[in-house]
C-alpha cells in the first residue's frame, strides 16, 4: 500500500486530469457559502461527521468533569444540579449529537460511492436533514444560557438521557430544562427520518449497472437495515415526546399519574426507541468492520450471504427486546422470560457475524496498518460486550445489575470499546478518500495504543463498582461503600482516553495540510469508492459503473481469479 | 468502473430499478404508521382508567358522513391517476377536486364534532385521559389530512394554471399514495375510537 | 512485531482485573451483590455465578481464537501476494448458530426457573407486610400488621431456617419513579406512582444491611440512602411496641382533667379515628381550643413544650405528622419516633442535635434540593423544636 500516488489498475479512470475543468470557489466567503448551500452528499458526509467530532469533545468534557466530581466520595466540585445536567447532556449529546451524525455521516458520504451513484436520491432532503440536525443540537446547547444564564443555574436537560416521566412533568420539573431535550431531540428525530428515507431509497433505487442487491458491498445492506430501523424505532420517541409537551403544555394527563396517567407507559415506549436506537448505533460500526477487516486480511469476508440474514436478522430481532432494560419496573414473571428469550436471542446472529469476521482473519495475510488495530480490538471487546450483555439479559439477576454502574460499564464497552474504535479505524480508513492525504501512521498508533489502555483502565475496572452496588446517575457516593479506590481509577482512565483523542484531532488537522497524497486506492481495496480520485470529483464517476461481481476491483486487478466466476 | 465484460446483463432493457418516490413514500409511511401505532396504543392502554370526567359511551357519536367522505376520496382519487395517466387533464381536475373537497368536508366534520364535545360535554385534552387520547389521536390524524389537502390543493393550482401534465403522473401517484395511507390510518384511528373504545 | 504487545497487554488488563476483584472483595463492602444475607439474594447469587461460568469459558474460548489468528495469519514481511478467497462454507455457518442456540436455550431455563421461583413465590401467613412508598428524597415505611409509620430506616426480624419470617413488601411512590435496592438482601424492584410493586426479602442475619435508591428521581437521588436493620425476634417486638406508642399533646391545658393526648390513636391511614377520638374527649384536640403556653416567660425558653408550641404554630404540622397530637401531616416523615432513627434525611447525616438543629435552620445546607423548604424561623424557635424534637423517641 504505497502512501505515494499509486497509479489505479487498469481500466480505472479516476479522473485526476480532469478536475482542471471543474470552476473552484475563488474567496473564502464562497468557499463557506458553497459549503452551506452544498446537496453533495460527500459534503454533507463531511459536514455531518465535523459536527460529531466537535460535539464529542464537548460531550467528552462532560464526562471528565463527572469523573472529576466522583473522584471522592462526598466531593463537591459540581453542585447536584450541575452534575444531573452533565450526566444527562453527555447521554444525550453523545447518542443523538455524535453518534447519530457521524454515523449518517459516514452513510451519506460511502453509499453512493459504493453502490455506483453519482449521489443520494434526494440530495436536497439530505441537505435539510443535516440542518435540521444541526439546528437541533445548537438548540439543546442553548439550554446551558437560556433560562437563568451561563452563571446561574442554566435550563439544560438535568432529568437522564431517557427522561423518565413524571418526572419529567411539569409538577416535578417546572422550568424549561425538559422543554429543550424534548423540543431538540424531536427535531433531531425528523432529520435522522429524512436520512433514513434517503438511504433506503439510494440503496434500492440508485445502483449501478449490474449490482444486484446480492452484490452490492456489506455497508450499505447494514445501513439500509440502520435505516428500516430509524423509521420504526425513532417514530416511536418522536410519539413520546410529542405526548409529553401536550402533558406539559396543552394540560393532558398520558404521563400524569393523579389522573390515571402511566409512569410505565412513557418507559415502554422510551424504550421502544431506546433499544433498536443502540442497533441504530452499532449497525454502521459493523458495517465498517465488514468493509475493513477482510482489506486487511487480504481475503473476502466469510459467508456473504449469512451475513445478511444476521444483519437484517438483528435488525428484526431488535424491534422485540426492549423491556430488557425494563426488567425491575414490576412487569410479571411472564412479561420478564419472554424479553429474557428475546434479548438472549439476539446474540444468535451477533455471534455469527462475529464468528464470521473471525473465518474472515483465519487463513488470510494480517496487515496491521492503525484501521485494522482499531477493528482488532473492535473485535476482542465487542465479544466482551456482547457477554456482559448476555449477562444482564439473565432478567433475575438483572434485578441486582440494572441501574448500576455494571450497565454504564456494559453500553460504554459496546459504545466506546465497539463503536467509537470502529468510528476511529473508519477516519483512519477514509479519510485518504475524502481529504487525499493519509493520516499520520505513527501518531495512529500513538492514539490506538492510548485509546486502547484508557479505554481498559477505564471500562474494564467500572464493571467491579456496579457488582458492589454502586448505582448509577449519582453525584456522590458513601465513603464506606468501599467504591473509592474503583472510582479514582476509572477517572484517571477517561484522562488518558482524553489524551487520545486530542493527539488524533491533532493528527486528522496537521494531516490535512501535511498528510502524504494517497491517490485513488491506498490500502488495495476492492469496493467501487477506491476506483474514483481522492477526494471524488463532485460527480463522483467520471463513467457511469458496470459490476459483475462483489468485488469489482478484485475483479480488475486479479483477471486471472475474478469473484464473478464464483457468482 | 469495471469494464470487465458483463456477463448477466444480455440485453440493454434489463437493469430495472424500483421508483425513488415510492420507495420514499413507503418509508414515510413506515415511520408515520409507527407514530400513530404508539397513540393508538395509548389510546387502548387508557381505556377504562379515567379517574373522572365524561367517558367515551356518553359522549361519542360515530362520524358516518365524514368516514363515508374520506374512504370515498380514495376511490375518487385513484380516478384522478388514471385520468392523469391517459393524459386526460380535465377529468383529472375534476376528480382531484372531488378529493380536497370531499377531505374538506371530513375536516368540517371533525371540526363540527369537536366543537359539539367542547362546548356542550366539557370534554377537552385537560379534561381526562379520555380527552386527552381522543384529542391527540384524531388530532394527529387531521392534521396528516391537512397536509395532505395543502399538497393536493398545491397541485391542483399547477394543474389550473396548466403546468402539470401527464409526464408528471408519476409525482402525482406519490401522493396519492400518501393520501390512500391517510384514509388507511383513519379506518383503524375510526375502529378504536368509535368501535372498540366505547 | 506488532502482535505480541497486543497479546501482552490483554494478559496485563486481566491480571489487573483480578487483582481488583480480589482486592475490592475483600469482604469491607456493605453492598456487593455477591455477599448474600436473604434467600431471593442467593437465589440470584447461584444464577450469577452459573452466568458467569459460562459466559466466561465462551470468552476464554472466542478469545483465544483470535489472538491465535492474529499470530498465526499475520502477514509476513514483504509477502505481497494474496491468500487463497474463501467465500463461505454452510457447514461452518450452521455450526455456530446451532451451538449458540443450544447454550442460549440452557441459559434461558435456568433463568426462567430462578425468576419464577422468586418473582412468583407464596407469601407465607407469618410474614411480615411492609408498605414501602417513595418520596423525593425519602422512603416511608408501614407495617399495616402493627399500625406503625417510620421513615428511611426499615426494622425487620431475622427469618431463621427453624422460624422464617420473612418481609413482603408492596412498594409504590408518591411522586416520581424510585428504586428500592439493598443488594446484599435482594436485586431491586422499582417503585412506580399509581401502581403497586411487589418484592419479599427474608434476611438471614442480624445487622444493618445498606443500600440506596436505584433510579434517578431528582436532585438528591445519590441521598435518598436507606438503612434496613434486622432485629433478633424480641428485639424486633420491642422496637415495634415502642413504634406504636403515641407522643403526649404537651401544650395541652388540662380541663377536668381529662383532657390528655389520645394514647390510642394510630397513625395508618386512620385519620377518622383521631378525629373522632379528639371529639370525644372533653377538650378536643384542636389548635384553636387547646391552651397557649401559660406565660411569656415560658414561650422564651428552650424547652421541649416551647418547642411543640412553635412547631404546631408554624407550618411545620402541614408536612409531618407526631402520633398523639394535632400533626398529621402525611407529605414529610413521620416524626413520632424521630429519636429512635439513626440518621436523618434518609442517611444524610447522622441524628445527633447539631444536626437536627441544622437541618431545621435550612435542610438545603446538608441536602440541596431537599423538598423542605427553609422556615426563616428565629435562632430560638429553632431551638426549641429541637428540644422538642429531640423528645421524640
Amino acid at each position: 500500500m504505497g502512501t505515494d500516488s499509486m497509479p489505479a489498475p487498469q481500466g480505472i479512470e479516476t479522473g485526476l486530469d480532469r478536475t482542471e475543468a471543474v470552476s473552484r470557489p475563488g474567496t473564502y466567503l464562497e468557499l463557506i457559502h458553497s459549503w452551506i448551500v452544498t446537496v453533495d452528499h460527500k459534503r454533507l458526509g463531511i459536514l455531518y461527521i465535523c459536527y460529531a467530532l466537535v460535539f464529542l469533545l464537548v460531550a467528552g468534557s462532560e464526562a471528565l468533569l463527572i469523573r472529576i466530581q466522583l473522584f471522592y466520595p462526598h466531593n463537591n466540585f459540581v453542585s447536584p444540579y450541575t452534575f444531573n445536567r452533565l450526566f444527562t447532556m453527555h447521554g444525550t449529546t453523545m447518542v443523538f449529537l455524535v453518534g447519530m451524525p457521524i454515523l449518517f455521516g459516514f452513510g451519506n458520504y460511502l453509499v453512493p460511492l459504493m453502490i455506483g451513484a453519482r449521489d443520494m436520491a434526494f440530495p436536497r432532503l439530505n441537505a435539510f436533514s443535516f440542518w435540521i440536525s444541526a439546528l437541533a443540537g445548537l438548540l439543546l446547547y442553548y439550554s446551558f444560557i437560556g433560562g437563568v444564564g451561563l452563571y446561574g443555574t442554566g435550563s439544560a436537560p438535568d432529568v437522564a438521557w431517557f427522561a423518565y416521566a413524571p418526572l419529567t412533568e411539569k409538577a416535578f420539573s417546572p422550568g424549561h430544562s425538559t422543554d429543550y431535550w424534548a423540543v431538540a431531540i424531536l427535531a433531531n428525530g425528523i432529520g435522522s427520518i429524512g436520512t433514513a428515507i434517503n438511504i433506503l431509497a439510494t440503496v434500492f433505487c440508485m445502483r449501478c449497472k449490474g449490482m444486484t442487491l446480492s452484490r452490492i458491498p456489506l455497508l450499505p445492506w447494514l445501513y439500509a437495515t440502520v435505516s428500516f430501523l430509524v423509521l420504526v424505532a425513532v417514530s416511536p420517541l418522536t410519539a413520546a415526546q410529542a405526548m409529553l409537551l401536550i402533558d406539559r403544555y396543552l394540560g393532558g394527563h398520558f404521563f400524569d399519574t393523579q389522573m390515571g396517567g402511566s409512569a410505565i407507559l412513557w418507559a415502554h415506549f422510551f424504550w421502544i426507541f431506546g433499544h433498536p436506537e443502540v442497533y441504530v448505533l452499532v449497525l454502521p460500526a459493523f458495517a465498517f468492520a465488514n468493509e475493513i477487516i477482510p482489506v486487511f486480511s487480504r481475503k473476502a469476508i466469510f459467508g456473504y450471504p449469512a451475513m445478511v440474514a444476521a444483519s437484517v436478522g438483528i435488525g428484526f430481532i431488535s424491534l422485540g427486546v426492549w423491556a430488557h432494560h425494563m426488567f425491575t419496573i414490576g412487569m410479571t414473571s411472564f412479561g420478564n422470560a419472554f424479553f429474557t428469550l428475546s434479548t438472549m436471542l439476539v446474540s444468535i446472529p451477533t455471534g455469527i457475524k462475529t464468528f464470521n469476521w473471525l473465518a474472515t482473519l483465519w487463513g488470510g495475510k494480517i496487515r496491521f496498518a492503525t484501521p485494522m488495530l482499531f477493528s482488532i480490538a473492535f473485535l476482542f471487546q465487542w465479544v466482551i460486550a456482547g457477554l456482559t450483555g448476555i449477562m444482564l439479559s439473565v432478567s433475575a439477576w438483572n434485578w441486582q445489575l440494572h441501574n448500576s454502574y455494571f450497565v454504564v460499564a456494559h453500553f460504554h464497552y459496546v459504545l466506546v470499546g465497539a463503536i467509537v474504535f470502529m468510528i476511529f479505524a473508519a477516519i483512519y480508513y477514509w479519510y485518504p478518500k475524502m481529504t487525499g492525504r493519509m493520516l499520520d501512521e505513527r501518531l495512529g498508533k500513538l492514539h490506538f495504543w492510548l485509546m486502547v489502555i484508557g479505554f481498559h483502565v477505564t471500562f474494564d475496572v467500572m464493571h467491579f463498582p456496579g457488582l458492589l452496588g454502586m448505582p448509577r446517575q449519582i453525584f456522590t457516593y458513601e465513603p464506606d461503600r468501599g467504591w473509592t479506590l474503583l472510582n479514582q481509577i476509572v477517572s484517571v482512565g477517561g484522562f488518558i482516553q482524553a489524551i487520545a483523542v486530542l493527539i488524533f484531532v491533532y493528527n486528522m488537522v496537521h494531516s490535512y495540510f501535511r498528510g502524504a497524497l494517497a491517490g485513488p486506492d491506498p490500502w488495495d481495496a476492492w469496493t467501487l469508492e477506491w476506483s474514483t480520485a481522492s477526494p471524488p470529483p463532485a460527480y463522483n464517476f467520471v463513467v457511469d459503473p458496470v459490476v459483475a461481481s462483489r468485488r469489482p476491483l478484485w475483479d480488475l486487478k486479479h483477471p486471472e481469479d475474478p469473484d464473478s466466476a464464483f457468482e | 468502473m469495471a469494464t470487465v465484460p458483463l456477463e448477466h446483463l444480455k440485453d440493454e432493457g434489463e437493469w430495472r430499478l424500483p421508483s425513488r418516490g415510492m420507495v420514499a413514500m413507503a418509508g414515510l409511511i413506515t415511520a408515520e404508521s409507527s407514530i400513530f401505532l404508539i397513540f393508538v396504543v395509548a389510546y387502548l392502554y387508557y381505556l377504562g382508567r379515567d379517574v373522572n370526567g365524561p367517558t367515551p359511551k356518553e359522549v361519542l357519536e360515530i362520524p358516518y358522513f365524514g368516514t363515508v367522505c374520506l374512504l370515498s376520496s380514495s376511490g375518487f382519487i385513484m380516478l384522478a391517476e388514471r385520468a392523469i395517466e391517459h393524459g386526460k387533464m380535465a377529468a383529472f381536475r375534476l376528480w382531484w377536486g372531488v378529493t380536497i373537497l370531499l377531505g374538506a368536508i371530513f375536516l368540517a366534520d371533525t371540526g363540527m364534532e369537536w366543537r359539539k364535545l367542547i362546548t356542550r360535554d366539557h370534554l377537552t385534552i385537560h379534561t381526562n385521559l379520555f380527552g386527552t387520547c381522543f384529542y391527540s389521536l384524531v388530532g394527529l390524524h387531521a392534521s396528516h389530512v391537512i397536509v395532505g389537502m395543502l399538497m393536493m390543493l398545491l397541485t391542483l393550482a399547477f394543474a389550473l394554471t396548466g403546468h402539470l401534465r401527464s409526464e408528471h403522473s408519476y409525482r402525482v401517484k406519490v401522493l396519492a399514495l400518501y393520501w390512500h395511507f391517510v384514509d388507511a390510518v383513519w379506518v383503524v384511528v375510526f375502529t378504536v375510537v368509535y368501535v372498540v373504545g366505547r | 512485531m506488532k502482535t505480541r504487545p497486543i497479546i501482552c497487554r490483554r494478559w496485563i488488563v486481566l491480571t489487573a482485573q483480578l487483582l481488583a476483584c480480589v482486592s475490592s472483595w475483600g469482604g469491607q463492602s456493605s453492598t456487593s451483590i455477591f455477599s448474600n444475607k436473604s434467600t431471593p439474594a442467593h437465589q440470584l447469587n447461584d444464577l450469577s455465578l452459573f452466568v458467569l461460568s459460562i459466559t466466561g469459558l465462551i470468552f476464554v474460548g472466542v478469545s483465544s481464537l483470535l489472538v491465535y489468528a492474529i499470530v498465526k495469519f499475520r502477514a509476513r514481511k514483504g509477502d505481497t501476494t494474496e491468500p487463497p478467497q474463501v467465500f463461505g462454507s454452510m457447514q461452518i455457518e450452521l455450526s455456530w448458530t446451532i451451538i449458540p442456540i443450544l447454550i442460549i436455550v440452557v441459559l434461558f431455563l435456568t433463568t426462567a426457573r430462578v425468576l419464577f421461583s422468586v418473582q412468583d413465590a407464596q407469601k407465607p401467613k407469618d410474614a411480615v407486610d411492609v408498605i414501602v412508598v417513595g418520596h423525593q428524597f425519602w422512603w416511608e415505611f408501614r407495617y399495616p400488621q402493627y399500625n406503625v409509620v417510620t421513615a428511611n430506616e426499615l426494622h425487620l426480624p431475622v427469618s431463621t431456617k427453624e422460624a422464617p419470617r420473612p418481609a413482603f413488601m408492596k412498594l409504590t411512590s408518591a411522586d416520581v419513579m424510585h428504586s428500592f435496592w439493598v443488594p446484599q438482601l435482594d436485586g431491586k424492584t422499582d417503585l412506580l406512582p399509581n401502581r403497586v410493586n411487589e418484592m419479599w426479602i427474608d434476611p438471614q442475619e442480624t445487622g444493618l444491611f445498606v443500600g440506596q435508591c436505584a433510579q434517578f428521581c431528582g436532585a438528591e437521588h445519590a441521598k435518598m440512602l436507606l438503612r434496613v436493620y434486622v432485629d433478633t425476634p424480641e428485639k424486633f417486638k420491642e422496637w415495634i411496641a415502642s413504634q406504636q406508642k403515641t407522643q403526649p399533646e404537651l401544650t395541652m391545658v388540662s380541663m377536668d382533667g381529662q383532657a390528655k393526648a389520645n394514647e390510642t390513636a394510630p397513625n395508618v391511614g386512620n385519620q377518622g379515628r383521631v378525629v373522632q377520638t379528639a371529639m370525644n374527649k372533653v377538650s378536643p384536640n384542636s389548635p384553636t381550643t387547646r391552651g397557649n403556653v401559660s406565660s411569656l416567660g415560658e414561650s422564651q425558653e428552650i424547652s421541649a413544650r416551647a418547642g411543640q408550641y412553635v412547631f404546631e404554630h408554624e407550618a411545620c404540622i402541614s408536612c409531618h405528622a407526631v402520633a398523639g397530637t394535632v400533626a398529621t401531616g402525611r407529605y414529610g416523615p413521620d416524626l413520632t419516633h424521630l429519636m429512635s432513627r439513626e440518621t436523618l434525611a434518609a442517611g444524610a447525616v447522622p441524628n445527633t442535635k447539631e444536626n437536627l438543629l441544622g437541618w431545621i435552620g435550612d435542610p438545603n445546607q446538608i441536602k440541596p434540593g431537599s423538598l423542605m423548604p427553609a422556615m426563616h424561623l428565629s435562632d430560638r424557635q429553632n431551638q426549641q423544636i429541637t428540644a422538642y424534637l429531640l423528645t421524640l423517641k
